[in-house]
């Protein structure tokens, strides 16, 4: 009763003090922000539980292409490496497949295009809330992974990029990505080099950019340059896996 | 007292423990739910119809922007072909530019991460509070409580007259407008708001595609999702007010302890 009645006074005092409640939550490694966060596990669980490695992301007709893809985040990288390459129109590129595999590789994106493709017109959902219909083509990630022979250990791919979006104490902070063995092997996740039908441009991730289908925009690095197979995601950035995950978003952006 | 019909009768047992405990969870729940909604909306403040959002076209019915003027920055809020000044309130206030004001997000500070976290956590404490309610209710009769009958709907238009004139009953059950007001929303409203949340998880769309399909896409599904969360911001205003003219010391008991006193014998209607 009393319990009951303090529940319902602090309900009151919420609405008082409004939005400032939770802004506590804001803080990663604290208290409330890792009990904000948990049920993020049960959702991975439970959608790897019920999606599993075999569900498809919806795919969509040409008639459903209405208009270019929207670019986001970065767009035009700057740094003097990337811009040699780029000058060259991405002879010189070469995709660096390394970490827990047999046969570490160093692939062209001739080499890239050579390889088996697959083209699927499926729909970008940005985590800011707007969705985006194109058409993607690329080599599927399992392809080249085959070619790098994966070890038994390896529990994630991480995903280095040419792209940095902002600058730190310790110089530039370049965007990573990771995804675990289940989404690497999707059929759907594809290296990209191609978009709507035309070579991948600049804005979107040229020259070659990483297609997770059942998940959000950001889990889909642009500019990508190695593919790293790892058994653990401590010893990159912020050690959260990602870019945006060390700066609170989900890794796991099935959601 | 305002509202009161009758003499006063004897206090009956109306609410069970497991009715008041879901119902303070949601309360909670839907709270949090509703200001971090906010702030995700404030990431892409418009609402689309159809599969995408048109960037190249337009296929918006809501937009909350802000637009540079010779007195300076306007919020601007289009709602179909309508524009509306909306500066102070939405898409401007003061320095801010955000389509809705700190005082209504949560956090207060722009964080769309922090905002989906805390969103997350709720929905999922709101669905759990589903499941146990509807066991809890179908063990304890309460789902029969709040069906609405027949002869509820035979009562309905008297129900409304007497609401009109803000004479209200205070039976042992519900009566008409409240049966039909709480189906909505445990019925209707609930699960709405739930799959078309789910429906906007990419995850959920390899596993269930035919979400999309009931719904006509992910955006449209994304703007049900907000106008049924402004059902329910409808629903509380009306809640409260209820409460309010029906008498809140004997509504606020019923909801915390179960007991709730009720119109004496003879000037009871149900």
């Amino acid at each position: 009763m009393i319990d009951r009645r303090r529940l319902l006074l602090g309900t009151a005092a919420v609405s008082l003090s409004g939005c400032k409640v939770l802004d506590g939550a804001n803080v990663q490694g604290s208290v409330l922000r890792d009990l904000m966060e948990a049920p993020g596990g049960l959702t991975y669980r439970l959608q790897r539980l019920i999606g599993g490695g075999h569900s498809l992301a919806p795919e969509y007709a040409e008639a459903d292409i209405r208009q270019g893809q929207r670019p986001n985040g970065s767009v035009d990288p700057s740094g003097a490496e990337y811009r040699a390459l780029a000058a060259g129109r991405f002879r010189d590129y070469r995709l660096t497949v390394t970490g827990l595999v047999a046969r570490p590789q160093a692939l062209s994106l001739a080499a890239l295009r050579s390889m088996p493709s697959r083209t699927q017109i499926t729909r970008h959902d940005c985590v800011e809330g707007w969705s985006c219909i194109a058409k993607w083509t690329g080599v599927p990630l399992s392809e080249v992974l085959a070619s790098a022979g994966p070890l038994p250990a390896a529990r994630f791919a991480v995903f280095h990029c040419y792209d940095a979006i902002e600058r730190g104490l310790s110089g530039e902070v370049f965007y990573y990505e990771s995804i675990d063995m289940v989404d690497a092997h999707h059929p759907q996740t594809i290296l990209a080099w191609g978009l709507n039908g035309a070579p991948l441009p600049v804005a979107n991730g040229a020259p070659l950019r990483l297609r997770v289908e059942r998940q959000l925009g950001y889990k889909m690095a642009k500019y990508v340059h190695t593919i790293e197979l790892t058994d653990r995601l401590s010893g990159y950035g912020l050690g959260r896996g990602s870019y945006w995950a060390d700066r609170g978003y989900e890794w796991y952006a099935g959601i | 007292m305002a509202g009161r019909t009758g003499q006063a009768g004897p206090l009956v047992r109306r609410q069970a423990l497991g009715t008041r405990i879901t119902h303070w969870l949601w309360a909670v729940s839907l709270f949090f739910l509703l200001l971090t909604g906010l702030q995700i909306f404030n990431a892409y403040p418009v609402l689309n119809i159809g599969t995408e959002s048109g960037f190249d076209y337009d296929n918006a019915i809501l937009e909350i922007g802000a637009r540079r003027t010779e007195e300076g920055l306007r919020g601007v809020t289009r709602i179909g072909g309508w524009e509306i000044d909306t500066t102070g309130v939405l898409g401007v206030q003061g320095d801010a530019v955000q389509a809705f004001p700190a005082a209504l997000t949560i956090p207060s500070n722009r964080s769309l991460a922090t905002g989906r976290v805390i969103h997350f956590f709720f929905a999922w404490v709101l669905v759990a509070t589903l499941a146990v309610w509807l066991v809890a209710s179908a063990l304890n009769g309460h789902l029969r409580q709040l069906w609405p009958t027949l002869a509820d709907l035979r009562a309905l238009p008297r129900d409304i007259a007497d609401h009109a004139r803000l004479r209200f009953h205070h039976g042992r059950g519900y009566g008409p407008l409240q049966k039909l007001a709480y189906a909505g929303v445990l019925f209707v409203a609930f699960p709405l708001i739930i799959l078309t949340g789910l429906s906007m998880s990419p995850g959920v769309n390899a596993v269930a595609p035919w979400l999309l399909d009931l719904f006509g896409g992910r955006q449209t599904a994304r703007t049900i999702h907000f106008l049924t969360m402004l059902a329910f911001v409808a629903f509380f205003a009306v809640h409260m007010a209820m409460i309010l003219l029906a008498g809140p010391l004997n509504e606020m008991r019923s909801i915390l302890t179960g007991w709730y006193r009720i119109d004496s014998e003879e000037k009871r209607h149900d």
